[in-house]
């Protein structure tokens, strides 16, 4: 597929509503489709679901360790079922349970965290989730998918729900740039090259997908030619992707909103030193952030265009 | 669903699973016993006479499951297992051993017919749930039957369960209490206290029986009472002896984790005829 060379980046929905609208197109065509909910309904967006499919609704009530084993009873009989909740209490809070009642048996069980990330802003560190990508890829045989706009969302509910096996979904609760036209094809464990480029490659995924773009954008008109890749799945890596950017343009920088440590960043790095060695920096958190606007939040913990550009520049010295 | 056998033979297969919990844990020189012998009645009368199961087709949609949720009692759900030719009984010596199917705690990826893979306390009843709320929207009759420890129940997530199972009218569903009264660092009663247990269910909307978890003809009864009940769960508080059986196992803590020597496995095996 030819590479889109100019991007509006017009704001489009948040990925957690094109899960909910998702989720209610997939109930509709599949009867094994049921949810399980702890109290967060009207922000995780499955409230659409619940309302359309109401006997394949299951309201948990704050109890997010109960929902993720009933959630695992419901996949062991055969359903297709979502847990969903804010990304820091389904992992955290469900952990136990994800690990003894999915990963270790097996069991298909399809887990949503929407609010992940520091840009659900206002709330605070305890409703933001950092750790979630590290906690989802230590668990044997989770899919760990983190979609970057409503499009690329809307098709990874149905890819996970086609999988056969546990996955994690990662959303966001702001509103997001649209980066896909509508028709994309997507696949688990695919990267996508988003902007050609052959000094650096950014890697992102979720909101800071937009974000490489526009830092492509500024490193551009300072002559450097930057390629991006928008790595939505975090677990299965397309290490053939890793391991292309790596040997053809010799240095990558990494960036999303997580911390750094049990990130993708540390997966790439994973992936590239074991193909194909290269300059190597990394976007992402090193610590808890704080309350503020979700664009306050994001400048001042370092998740701007600027912060992957100076990482890029930082690369290119290093080459 | 099994034939109601008499009384006697009913007795003989407990005693015959009593048989294989202490050799294979003597075997395999460690594991747990006592939790293990107090549970014999209640898989006894609930694999021969409660559930619609049939060892030939272990993944028949509509059977009913069973559970452990105290998953360190793996060796008589194994035993009964192997009785009802689900697995092999001339491995269950096996137990704990490197490439055996009898792994330490029950566990799914060598044990296909198991329905949950369990070890890890308290997560069991919610499992259960979910295949009970699955078979709710399959109309199928399935039932659904969750042994808990005592010591178990202090986990927060049963009682998250027990709540959900109310609210939501889940009739399908069978918590059965292994009232040993005893866990691994000693007696319920000083470690964390679980009495008033069966108010403690009864005041989370359950509907509560209890018996002697020893005592046959009271957990036949027990279990049709359960059948009938409908619109809300129901809980046996089985009250039964840790180490059961084997008298210098009886109400003794210190067999809830440790194997029995060559010797004392003898000394058990005589009591057990």
């Amino acid at each position: 597929m030819a590479v889109k060379t100019k991007y509006e980046l017009k704001l489009g929905a948040a990925t957690r509503e094109a899960f909910g609208k998702a989720l209610v197109e997939l109930g509709k065509e599949n009867q094994d489709v049921v949810v399980c909910d702890a109290d967060l309904s009207k922000s995780t967006m499955v409230h659409w679901f619940a309302k359309e499919f109401p006997d394949r609704f299951f309201s948990c009530g704050i109890a997010e360790a109960n929902m993720v084993a009933i959630g695992s009873g419901l996949a062991s009989s055969g359903k297709i079922a979502f847990v969903a909740s804010f990304s820091a209490f389904v992992l955290n809070k469900g952990f136990e349970q994800l690990r003894v009642t999915a990963a270790y048996p097996n069991v298909n069980l399809k887990v949503v965290g929407t609010h992940s990330g520091i840009s659900i802003g206002e709330d605070g560190p305890s409703q933001m989730s950092i750790e979630d990508l590290s906690l989802a890829c230590a668990l044997p045989g989770f899919v760990v998918i983190s979609p970057a706009d409503e499009v690329s969302m809307s098709a990874f509910v149905r890819l996970a729900a086609a999988h056969v096996g546990p996955v994690f979904l990662r959303a966001g609760r702001v509103k997001v740039p649209q980066i896909y036209d509508p028709g994309q094809k997507f696949e688990i464990g695919k990267a996508i090259t988003l902007v050609d480029g052959k000094d650096v490659t950014l890697i992102a995924h979720g909101l800071m997908v937009a974000e490489s773009i526009r830092a492509a954008g500024i490193l551009e008109a300072e002559g450097v030619s930057a390629r991006v890749i928008d790595m939505p799945t975090i677990k299965p890596l397309d290490t053939d992707a890793v391991r292309i950017a790596a040997s053809e343009t010799g240095a990558i920088v990494v960036s999303e909103e997580h911390l750094v440590d049990g990130g993708l960043g540390v997966r790439v790095a994973q992936a590239a030193s074991l193909s194909h060695p290269c300059v190597m920096e990394y976007v992402g958190l090193t610590d808890y952030a704080e309350s503020g606007t979700p664009e306050a939040v994001l400048e001042k913990f370092g998740m701007t265009a600027a912060n992957v550009a100076a990482a890029a520049r930082r690369a290119l010295k290093r080459k | 669903m099994q034939q109601t056998k008499d009384l006697a033979a009913l007795q003989q297969f407990c005693t015959r699973i009593r048989r294989h919990i202490v050799e294979m844990i003597t075997e395999a020189k460690s594991g747990h016993p006592g939790g293990s012998l107090s549970a014999v009645e209640i898989l006894a009368v609930l694999y021969h006479e409660v559930m619609r199961h049939d060892p030939e087709n272990p993944q028949w949609p509509d059977r009913d499951r069973f559970i452990l949720g105290k998953g360190h009692a793996a060796p008589v759900l194994y035993s009964v297992m192997a009785e009802f030719g689900y697995t092999p009984v001339d491995q269950l010596h096996t137990l704990r051993r490197i490439g055996s199917i009898y792994q330490g705690h029950p566990d799914r990826r060598f044990i296909p017919a198991l329905e949950a893979s369990t070890g890890s306390l308290g997560l069991g009843l919610s499992v259960g749930l979910g295949m009970s709320l699955a078979a709710r929207l399959n109309n199928s009759p399935t039932r659904v039957y969750v042994v808990l420890g005592d010591g178990e129940i202090q986990e927060g997530q049963v009682w998250e369960a027990a709540m959900f199972a109310a609210f939501h009218k889940v009739d399908n569903i069978v918590a059965i209490v292994d009232f040993n009264k005893i866990q691994l660092d000693g007696w319920v009663k000083d470690i964390m206290e679980v009495e008033p247990l069966a108010d403690k269910w009864r005041s989370f909307g359950w509907h509560v029986i209890t018996l002697d978890g020893h005592d046959i003809p009271a957990i036949r009864s027990a279990f049709s009472e359960a059948s009938a009940t409908k619109g809300k769960p129901t809980v046996l508080v089985a009250h039964t002896i840790k180490g059961k059986g084997v008298s210098f196992m009886e109400n003794n803590p210190k067999f809830h984790g440790m194997a029995p020597t060559k010797e004392e496995c003898a000394q058990a095996l005589a009591e057990l005829n």
